[in-house]
């Protein structure tokens, strides 16, 4: 019992929980403000790389290809220090946020491009040619039929990026953006005990589970579909 | 072109801290293989356990997965370095990263495996039995062998993109290579060795990439 009480007492403080309440509910706003400024941005530059990569040109693609994996390659956070910490350097100092946005769109657009890409590709070619037969413009046939199709059978490592990109924000805490990790370990250093820590993880657990769920549901799908 | 070179190409400093940044490229290779070793024997373990369908065990495996896939892979380091000494456990840098994202990579390896071992069809498994062969034989010598196959691809990209959670490493003071990298950019004043420790860490990882796509390539065709 007496340790249990001390377990509780050290991860779930109900006084420090209250005591440092605002400095973590400032973190989630800024962690959701990230989420929502990046996702768009990422699978926008995501969409444009496969866009460009399914006109099929030749030179264009070996570059769009070295893009992709280039960035998929580079840790995330390696790409944040070195635009937040190397840039400075060239004399182009970004702010933290601006830093963060930057670095998680290079890194997801390499992701976002390959399952893109790799999704229309794998559109037979008849219904490109039946679509420009009909007289649709390139463009037309990219988003209104190869597009629609693409984009239902690569749903699964798409959420799945998506949450990983969520998820990813944290490393915020890295280059000192008071997002939700960094406002718990702000926290911490006040409450002397990991309360805050603890918080974090249920606020990030509790917001994310649901799409968790519904990531590995979309992935089992998909496993089980190669029966 | 000079004040790009002097800052991010300077030999000199290269020269000076090129012994430092390649140990933690080692230390980086390190944790990066003991991550998959960990994670992909741990998700395979806990799979084969699911396959047993016992219940108390299914429902500790599921929660252990839901919450090691959904914990950003940070989190899960900083709790176990910063938090888990008031429960009286002092983790080391090292050991805090490889369990952290040894965790994480075992609950997404855990969750391919067991769907490309349902994933076999069920007259596999009836075979197997009217050959009178016995729960664990038909396990591993029928359903494993094509249940792997099922599970490489996605399992190697799941394993690449959380080894590169090395880096976060640095978060708990792992001197490993972006620690190194960013600890003699300070005392240098000067980015050159985090020039060479992005170098460092594409030699790592394009093959990686490079490999997996290929691997995609062979799996089985999805129309």
């Amino acid at each position: 019992m007496e340790t249990l009480q001390l377990f509780l007492d050290n991860f779930a403080d109900w006084d420090s929980l209250v005591r440092i309440w605002p400095l973590l509910w400032q973190g989630l706003q800024l962690t959701a403000l990230l989420a929502v400024v990046t996702l768009p941005i990422a699978v926008a530059v995501g969409l444009l790389i496969a866009v460009l990569y399914s006109f099929h040109h030749k030179p264009l693609n070996v570059a769009l290809l070295i893009w992709i994996d280039l960035f998929r390659s580079f840790p995330v956070l390696v790409l944040l220090i070195l635009i937040f910490y190397g840039l400075p350097f060239l004399g182009l100092k970004l702010p933290s946020f601006a830093a963060c946005v930057l670095a998680l769109t290079l890194n997801n657009s390499g992701y976002y491009g390959e399952i893109f890409r790799a999704g229309i590709e794998s559109i037979p070619p008849g219904q490109r040619e039946a679509a420009r037969a009909l007289g649709l413009h390139p463009l037309q046939v990219i988003f209104l039929v190869l597009l629609p199709q693409a984009i239902a059978r690569v749903l699964a490592p798409l959420a799945s990026n998506s949450l990983e990109l969520v998820k990813t924000t944290s490393i915020a805490a890295l280059v000192a953006l008071p997002e939700l990790l960094r406002s718990a370990r702000v926290a911490q250093e006040q409450t002397y005990n990991p309360t805050p820590l603890t918080a974090a993880a249920i606020i990030f657990f509790v917001l994310l589970w649901p799409f968790a769920r519904w990531v590995a549901k979309l992935e089992r799908d998909m496993i089980m579909r190669q029966k | 072109m000079t004040p790009l070179l002097d800052n991010f190409f300077n030999t000199t400093i290269l020269a000076q801290y090129w012994p430092s940044i390649l140990g933690g490229f080692w230390l980086t290779v390190e944790v990066a293989l003991l991550t998959i070793a960990v994670g992909v024997v741990a998700g395979l373990a806990l799979a084969i356990v699911r396959a047993m369908h016992w219940r108390p065990a299914d429902i500790a495996i599921t929660v252990f997965v839901d919450i090691f896939r959904t914990l950003p892979q940070l989190v899960v380091i900083v709790f176990l370095y910063f938090g888990l000494p008031y429960a009286g456990i002092q983790l080391s840098p090292f050991a805090a990263t490889v369990l952290a994202l040894g965790a994480v990579l075992a609950a997404f390896a855990t969750e391919i495996f067991w769907a490309a071992i349902q994933a076999v069809p069920q007259g596999q498994w009836d075979a197997a039995r009217s050959l009178g062969l016995g729960f664990l034989r038909i396990l591993f010598l029928v359903i494993l062998p094509q249940a792997v196959r099922i599970a490489i691809p996605l399992l190697t990209n799941r394993a690449i993109a959380i080894t590169k959670g090395t880096a976060l490493g640095t978060a708990v003071a792992l001197p490993e290579l972006l620690g190194r990298a960013q600890s003699a950019m300070a005392i240098a004043a000067n980015p050159s060795p985090l020039t060479l420790a992005a170098a460092l860490y594409l030699l790592f990882f394009v093959p990686l990439v490079v490999a997996s796509r290929w691997l995609e390539g062979l799996g089985p065709r999805r129309h």
